[in-house]
Parts: structure tokens; C-alpha cells; sequence
């Protein structure tokens, strides 16, 4: 059983009541709004500084040095003295670029990769928006920042950027099929596409168990599948240093890149916590059949703990990937998708499908 | 929440950035000159535009995909009663997914999937 003092509907059923008791329908709703916005804002920056640190720290300690160790304890201050340092340089906007568009791409790839927080179960009964076609919304608004993406490389007109921004459009759409293909297998063994009755129907067991090994090479492609659509090593060829300088933010400086760098690592986020979810059972603690004492003990741990010690173990996964395999070359990344993962991918979901239906799995 | 929270994921999207880029506007020291504002290349005055005819390889990838994302959708309504209508709905969906295999080996025999 999931204990309900972790259940968090209760906590946010109380503080509505609250705000009720003391004020009218409207004011509530807006006080909820702020409230809600203003717990974003600050989460998407904390995360966004703890996963730059971490990220920072996993690459020194794979390279066996020390890494940022000088700002504050244990160089946590680093990050901080980055962010002050960005707010001060100045913000170029190129002459010969497409000013208007320029300007627009930073907030378009923002808010599509906030926007795509809403229906993620951070916890029991802790989510935005348990809608009931959570997961497709979720594929459906990521693939949005991609139109970003391309009008921030067309609109610097500038020939790095627009090499940067065809690749990544040509990579992120590409490896979206195999993603959206493991998806769908996830959902026929589910069978819903709501956020909290995937986790729920892991209650019993995380699907990369109970689903034997076809769940298991889906997981697989999966992690795959969102590296190259995060744009990250080995499949960073949008940004190879060496070519293209940074791909298709070259010519942004100060605040808009940092904007470019804060959506690139909410999505990796996203995509992370969407693996947690899917096949590692979100919030659900960590069961072993009739051991009920094991159970009981871990049942005390909270939810949104469950949920974050997941997902950053997936977001370290992709960072080590960086540190292990060499970068591929297009014509490689091209074919390992196409001709590999997408095949593959399909002949999965549909032995998914017939075991699911054949009742094989637990 | 419901829907309004949308609202409010976006307003935070982008109220964010364009309140990172004011406090940055006003703090940050301005100087700009021509050579500041050039595209950054190679150092000297870049040659020819950037917006030109670009590499048909990218279209064709693009092609293939969006046949590929339109039979995405088609699967995630099958994906979720996919067990209450059991073994026929599983032929009909192998048989729908089989001819765009078909396709999709059609493409590489054509050579489409073959970069430059």
C-alpha cells in the first residue's frame, strides 16, 4: 500500500480551502495561479543551476580532476557567479540577422519546454495538470521547440548557425519516431496515456520488470532516442565545436543564450523524468513481491524523492554516454536511426502489443 | 489545475525570458561598433548570404518522417484499447504497419536514406 501522508492532494486540497475561507472565487484562482507560476519559475532555475553543476562535476570526475571547486563549498557558488556574469554581458543582436525572428526564437524555445512540465507526476497527487492525454502532449508540445530551433539558425544569417539549425531539425524529427514508437508501447501495456494511470498501473512492478525483455530494448532506444533529440554527445553534431563553433546559437550572447542553455537543460529534464515515468514507475516505490517489511521501509520514502533519485539517474546515464562514445558523423547518425532503431522500434511495439494482449507479462 | 495552468506555463515561459533579458538590458555595459556587429565567421567581411538553396538530403528526411509521424498518431488510439479489442485490432494494426515498412524499404531501395 502507498501511504497517504505522502498524498499530496490532501496538502493542496487544505491550502485551497484555505485561500476560500478568507477570499472570493476569482481572488483564489488567481492567488493559485501566482503561486503555481512563481513555484515554476523558481524550479526551472534550481534545476537548471543543479543540473549545470552536476553536469560540470560528472564530466571532471570521469576525467579524474576536481572540477568547479573555488566558489562557495565545493564550487557550488559556481554557477551563481556564472548566471551574474551572463546577466552582465551585452546582448548583440547581429546587423545583417532577421531582427524580429531573432529575437523571438529564445522565447519560443523556452516556453515550449516549460510549458511541457504540465502533466508530469512529480509526486502523489503532486501534478500541474493530470490530463488524460498526458504523454501525447507531452511528445506533441517537445517536438514544438524545434521550430525554434530553425528559426534561431535561419534568422542569424550566418552560415554556422544555418548548417547547426538544418542538422539538429534533420536529427531531433528523425530519432522523434523511435522515441514516440517506445511511447506507444509503454501505453499499450498501460492502456492510457495519463501521466498518473501509467504510474499506477506500475504499482505492482515497474514495467522495465514486469514487461520481460521487449520493455527492456524499448528502455533502450528510448535513452537512445532522447540523447539524440537533446542534441547532446555522441549525437551533438549540431554543435561539434570543431565545425560549426556552436551551432545554431552562435551569434547569441548574454541572456538569450543562456535562455537557449536553460531550455536545453529543462528538456533534458523532461525527457528524463518521461523515461522515470514510463519505465522505471515515476513516483512508485521500489517493491519486492511478499516482503512486506522491505516494502514498509520503503513506502517512508517520500514520493518526489522517488521521482528525482529516477530521473537523475537517467540524467546521469546520458551524461556519461558524453564522456564514452566518440561523435558520430551524419551520414552514421542517419542510418542508426532509420535503418536500425526505427525498424526495430516497430517489430517491438508490436511484440509488446501481442504480448499484452496474450496476457505474458506479470 | 486544468487548462488555465497552460496559460500559466507559458506566461511563465516567457515572462522569464523577457524579464532575464530587461535586468540584463539595463546592468550590462553597451558599446557597440560595426565590427561588433558583424556575423561572426572568420574575422574578415563574410562572402555571399547565408540564406541560399540548401541541400535536398534534408527535404527528403523530412518527407519520410512526416509519413512516419502521421502513422504515430494513427497508433496512439490502437495503443490504448489496445487490449479490449484483442487479436483483430493486433492484425489489422500489423498489416497498417507492414505497408509502411514497405514504404519505408521502398525509400532506402530508392537510395533516400543514403546521406549526399
Amino acid at each position: 500500500m502507498i501511504l497517504s501522508i505522502y498524498n499530496f492532494t490532501l496538502l493542496t486540497d487544505k491550502i485551497h480551502s484555505f485561500l476560500s475561507a478568507h477570499m472570493s472565487e476569482e481572488f483564489v484562482l488567481t492567488t493559485e495561479l501566482v503561486l503555481i507560476g512563481l513555484l515554476i519559475v523558481t524550479f526551472v532555475a534550481v534545476l537548471a543551476m543543479v543540473l549545470i553543476y552536476t553536469e560540470r562535476k560528472v564530466a571532471a570526475y570521469m576525467q579524474l580532476r576536481e572540477g568547479p571547486n573555488r566558489v562557495g563549498i565545493y564550487g557550488t557558488g559556481q554557477v551563481v557567479a556564472d548566471v551574474l556574469k551572463l546577466v552582465l554581458k551585452e546582448g548583440i543582436t547581429p546587423n545583417g540577422a532577421d531582427k524580429l525572428m531573432f529575437n523571438l526564437a529564445p522565447y519560443i524555445v523556452l516556453s515550449t519546454c516549460i510549458m511541457a512540465l504540465a502533466p508530469i507526476a512529480f509526486g502523489n497527487g503532486l501534478v500541474l495538470w493530470d490530463l488524460n492525454i498526458g504523454v501525447l502532449y507531452i511528445t506533441s508540445i517537445t517536438s514544438l521547440g524545434v521550430i525554434g530551433i530553425l528559426i534561431a539558425g535561419w534568422s542569424s544569417n550566418n552560415k554556422y548557425s544555418m548548417l547547426g539549425a538544418m542538422r539538429s531539425g534533420a536529427q531531433i524529427v528523425s530519432y522523434e519516431l523511435s522515441a514516440g514508437l517506445c511511447i506507444i508501447s509503454i501505453v499499450v501495456l498501460a492502456g492510457s496515456m495519463q501521466m498518473s494511470e501509467i504510474v499506477n498501473s506500475q504499482a505492482d512492478g515497474w514495467w522495465i520488470f514486469k514487461g520481460h525483455l521487449p520493455v527492456i530494448v524499448a528502455f533502450i532506444i528510448f535513452i537512445i532516442a532522447a540523447t539524440a533529440e537533446l542534441n547532446r554527445a555522441p549525437f551533438d553534431l549540431a554543435e561539434a565545436e570543431s565545425e560549426l563553433t556552436a551551432g545554431f546559437h552562435t551569434e547569441y550572447s548574454g541572456m538569450k543564450f543562456a535562455m537557449f542553455f536553460l531550455a536545453e537543460y529543462i528538456n533534458m529534464f523532461v525527457l528524463c523524468a518521461m523515461a522515470a515515468t514510463l519505465f522505471l514507475g515515476g513516483w512508485m516505490p521500489f517493491h519486492i513481491g511478499h516482503w512486506t517489511t522491505f516494502n514498509n521501509v520503503m513506502d517512508y520514502i517520500p514520493s518526489p524523492l522517488w521521482f528525482l533519485g529516477k530521473t537523475f539517474f537517467i540524467i546521469f546515464i546520458i551524461m556519461w554516454f558524453r564522456w564514452t562514445f566518440p561523435r558520430l558523423r551524419v551520414d552514421q547518425l542517419l542510418d542508426l536511426e532509420w535503418k536500425y532503431l526505427l525498424p526495430i522500434s516497430m517489430i517491438n511495439l508490436l511484440m509488446i502489443a501481442l504480448m499484452n494482449i496474450l496476457g505474458w507479462h506479470f | 489545475m486544468g487548462n488555465v495552468s497552460l496559460i500559466v506555463l507559458m506566461a511563465c515561459g516567457i515572462g522569464f525570458c523577457g524579464l532575464a533579458q530587461l535586468v540584463s538590458k539595463l546592468i550590462a555595459p553597451s558599446s557597440k561598433n560595426l565590427q561588433k556587429l558583424q556575423a561572426y565567421e572568420c574575422g574578415v567581411p563574410t562572402i555571399g548570404a547565408s540564406w541560399i538553396q540548401f541541400n535536398v538530403g534534408y527535404y527528403l528526411f523530412a518527407l519520410i518522417f512526416l509519413v512516419f509521424d502521421v502513422e504515430l498518431m494513427f497508433l496512439f488510439p490502437w495503443a490504448v484499447v489496445n487490449k479490449e479489442m484483442g487479436i483483430t485490432a493486433f492484425i489489422e494494426i500489423v498489416v497498417f504497419i507492414f505497408i509502411l515498412f514497405l514504404g519505408l524499404l521502398y525509400a532506402w531501395k530508392k537510395g533516400a536514406l543514403k546521406w549526399m
